[in-house]
């Protein structure tokens, strides 16, 4: 047993005293990304058919192909699930190279902006494409 | 502040495997595909946008740099998916763990590895050569 409280296997007493342990969402986080990860293994091999069936398509084809309900549906839990996995990868890695506080600071920030903003446009653009497209078949 | 505590040995002193190369192969894909979510989005507004918009994003997409990096898309995507498969089943405990790392006890571990990079790898070649075979014959 260890001689100082609060002191379990490799931790050292003053990371106890200072109260900097485990923050408890790296759970969460771990399965978000596993979650996303099996979202995105159905979603990505239907996504790469659905390029494919794009090939040499010309405008009208497009907007006909992702207006589809079935199409616009699955491409916005698609996008999401993206941006949300790569957001979360993306985090680790700042966290990983990244070791000056201000600047890692400001790329976790500008990530979640930035993955936010990505999600977003692509949903709307999805519905605009899904609420004209209409007229393209 | 400098610490005296002692550090964890770095990558040097490790014997090279392939699980180091599956590793970082996952991180550089992932890292890259997050570009290629760019792609998607700038695809989506394009069309969302107007004809116009959209030609210039197919022109980009058929452009011979555009057909480089729509094929290292592609890699990457079933590379990320075939390795990010076998993490799964991995992070789930089956055929994970010490003794499974020793060669004479379970000789697959290592050579699945392999196995992953060399099914991404054939997956995208044919995705390509379907894709070029389309371009080619004008399919509709």
């Amino acid at each position: 047993m260890s001689a100082y409280p609060g002191q379990e296997g490799l931790r050292t007493p003053l990371k106890v005293a200072r109260g900097l342990g485990s923050s408890k969402t790296g759970v969460h986080h771990w399965w978000l990304q596993r979650v996303t990860a099996v979202a995105l293994i159905p979603l990505s091999i239907w996504f790469l058919f659905l390029l494919g069936g794009m090939v040499q398509a010309d405008y009208g084809a497009v907007m006909a192909t992702i207006g589809k309900p079935v199409h616009a549906i699955f491409l916005i839990i698609f996008v999401v699930c993206l941006f949300w996995h790569g957001a979360l990868g993306l985090q680790v890695i700042i966290e990983d190279y990244v070791h000056t506080r201000w600047l890692e600071m400001t790329l976790q920030i500008a990530l979640r902006f930035g993955a936010l903003l990505g999600a977003l446009a692509c949903v709307m653009a999805v519905l605009a494409v899904w609420l004209t497209g209409a007229a393209y078949y | 502040m400098p610490t005296t505590r002692p550090l964890s040995p770095h990558l040097g002193i490790y014997r090279w495997r392939v699980n180091m190369l599956q590793s970082t192969l996952h991180r550089l894909t992932g890292l890259f595909l997050c570009l290629g979510a760019l792609l998607v989005t700038w695809g989506l507004i394009a069309a969302a946008s107007s004809g116009k918009a959209w030609d210039i994003f197919a022109a980009f997409c058929t452009s011979l740099g555009g057909l480089i990096l729509l094929f290292l898309w592609t890699w990457s995507l079933l590379f990320h998916l075939c390795n990010g498969i076998q993490h799964l089943v991995r992070d789930s405990g089956r055929g994970f763990g010490p003794p499974h790392r020793d060669r004479a006890f379970d000789p697959s571990y290592w050579k699945a590895g392999w196995i992953v990079i060399a099914i991404s790898v054939v997956l995208a070649v044919l995705v390509f050569v379907l894709l070029v075979l389309r371009m080619g014959g004008g399919a509709t």
